[in-house]
């Protein structure tokens, strides 16, 4: 097929200068901007200039020693072997204070101390990065929308890391850091309540997560395959809707007899990416709170079914009154 | 009748892959196609089946509604009826009807004068589906390997087939295909924002243009992928996170039957460490 297919398209717009980007009267970016080819294969071929700041410089120093912390404590659980360290990163963490130690705040650095540091710091680098991007959209006469979304993310953060804590009075409710711990940590507290599958808020936060990739791709999909009217230069169509909006338009409303707009789509995609994590810090905050046990909420409501007990009942040695 | 205002000058004829002219028409919003119809047979009667294997089902709870696959038994033959055959025809219907869908959306993009990204897509969740109901029940060697029908059902499924692996998390595929989705989402997210605040500034501010977007991202995280790449990201990493989970679920059995944190030992038994 001879028609024009932008598949194959590079986006290799090499000028002499990089772009500066606009506003530089009240942005003082760093000098450095550069291209690279590979990146121009499928996006553009710039990189840079960036805009660091206070805020983004502060950020990034919290962040540092958020993951400066939690990487020396997985070194120092290896003896300080450099080889170990590597080879069980991925099993390595740093795990949050014991039981015993409720919400206090002091705690022995080895038992917790080094945990509640690094999530200081980390929640530290995360605001401030939120206030970041909030100052870059006004600066450049913007709406706001990134940051909104974003907070929406650092909820879910915060539910599993600080809010519920604070609810169930123990630090040692939050997730350890490190990679298989905090899967770890997922599969004991889905099983601990019950199965997660059960719980409503659960539901949703996969719906909407599946939802995203089904909107992104028909979306991305549709953006692309309307490519040859110029339909990526999005906002252009919205304010003058040209022929790539158009056939954009009728191809789902001739597919499933409804369509959204140019403008309208990407509220569709906020709103389900924004209620991925929103939806599922709910559930989280419900769990151990105001629900004990998704399955047996489930059966109470009519939504799981009671299933036959085929094996003698076992005692929860968690319910046991025991240390846990 | 339920026409666009710009909508009359684009229905033409014309671009079919089956049927020529003899399907070339629309219902209200809905364009037919010869696609449309065996789209429509394939719904019918699998809906119809769910509707009879529900009515012949213990309850019309909508949760607890359950159309379960055959018996271990019946291997890769035919079931009875009553006894896994419901299911066996729905997913035949099922399989008809997407597969028809995709062959529609083809058949609209080229009406269009579109390219053909959204059926391939498309054909990526397809996929996903039958590696869960074809691909991995034959190679496992029983129907009753694939999924119930059913919105409980469907969940407790997933819950004991991931725990028949000790720890599904541990899947390096199903870790793959979780990194999708997360950044799918959070890259649709950033794509969404940006749109609606370049087209939604502060009051009295003009509208912005791509520039705006650029510097936001530039200024923001140093790169702006820009207005083309960014959307052939967001197919990229949708169809990825389809794939993935698709190869996650069929070397799940066929291809590894030990729980799935033990793969991991092969890491830890490399010979760099000693």
């Amino acid at each position: 097929m001879s028609a024009f297919e932008n598949f194959y398209t590079q986006v290799q717009v090499w000028p002499e200068k990089p772009e500066p980007g606009v506003a530089g009267d009240r942005v003082q970016r760093e000098k450095g901007a550069l291209f690279y080819y590979w990146a121009g294969v499928i996006g553009n071929a710039q990189i840079g200039p960036i805009y660091l700041g206070t805020l983004g410089i502060l950020s990034l120093v919290f962040g540092f020693f958020a993951i400066e912390i939690i990487g020396l404590n997985m070194w120092a659980s290896v003896n300080w072997s450099p080889i170990e360290f590597v080879r069980q990163l991925p099993w390595l963490a740093l795990e949050p204070p014991k039981p015993e130690c409720g919400l206090c705040i002091m705690p022995p650095l080895k038992e917790g101390g080094w945990w509640l540091m690094a999530g200081f710091f980390l929640t530290m680098s995360i605001l401030l990065w939120w206030a970041r991007m909030y100052r870059r959209a006004r600066v450049l006469g913007l709406g706001t929308h990134t940051a909104w979304a974003f907070a929406s993310a650092i909820f879910l953060y915060l539910s599993l890391g600080f809010i519920r804590p604070l609810l169930m009075g123990h630090w040692s409710e939050a997730v350890p850091f490190g990679i298989f711990p905090h899967l770890d940590w997922t599969a004991a507290f889905s099983i601990r309540y019950g199965n997660l599958f059960y719980n409503p808020f659960h539901m949703l936060s996969i719906a909407f997560l599946y939802g995203s990739a089904v909107l992104f791709a028909m979306h991305g999909a549709t953006i692309l395959a309307v490519g040859r009217y110029g339909g990526e230069r999005e906002v252009e169509q919205m304010i003058d809707r040209g022929t790539a909006a158009e056939r954009a338009a009728l191809f789902w409303r001739w597919t499933m007899g409804f369509n959204a707009t140019m403008e309208s789509i990407h509220r569709w995609a906020w709103w389900f990416a924004v209620l991925v994590p929103f939806t599922g810090g709910i559930g989280i905050l419900l769990t151990g709170t105001v629900v004990d046990n998704w399955y047996l909420w489930g059966v109470q409501h009519g939504i799981a079914p009671a299933y036959p007990h085929l094996w003698p009942p076992v005692i929860d040695p968690a319910a046991s009154g025991a240390a846990q | 009748m339920a026409m666009l205002n710009f909508e009359r000058r684009y229905r033409v004829r014309g671009g079919t892959l089956v049927g020529g002219d003899l399907f070339d028409f629309w219902v209200g919003p809905f364009y037919v196609g010869f696609f449309g119809v065996t789209t429509f047979i394939c719904t019918a009667v699998g809906v119809a089946m769910i509707v009879y294997g529900a009515a012949i089902g213990p309850t019309w709870n909508l949760w607890q509604i359950n159309i379960a696959p055959p018996d271990l038994k019946y291997g890769l033959a035919f079931a009875p009826l009553k006894e896994g055959g419901l299911w066996q025809i729905i997913t035949i219907c099922a399989i008809g009807a997407f597969v028809s869908w995709a062959l529609r959306q083809a058949e609209i993009s080229r009406k269009l004068g579109m390219s053909y990204h959204v059926p391939i897509a498309f054909s990526f969740a397809v996929f996903a589906y039958i590696a869960l109901v074809v691909i991995r029940p034959v190679l496992l060697g029983a129907w009753g390997y694939g999924f119930p029908y059913g919105i409980i059902s469907h969940l407790d499924w997933v819950s004991n087939t991931g725990y028949q692996y000790l720890h599904f998390h541990y899947n390096p595929a199903h870790m793959i295909a979780v990194t999708f989705f997360f950044t799918n989402a959070l890259a649709l997210s950033m794509h969404g924002s940006l749109i609606l605040s370049a087209a939604n500034p502060p009051k009295g501010e003009p509208v912005r243009e791509t520039e705006y977007e650029d510097s936001f991202f530039r200024d923001a995280i140093g790169y702006s992928i820009g207005t083309l790449g960014i959307h052939r990201l967001g197919m990229f990493l949708a169809v990825s996170a389809a794939f993935w989970s698709a190869v996650c679920i069929i070397l799940s059995g066929p291809f590894w039957t030990h729980g799935w944190p033990e793969w991991w030992n092969w890491w830890l038994n490399m010979p760099i460490w000693r």
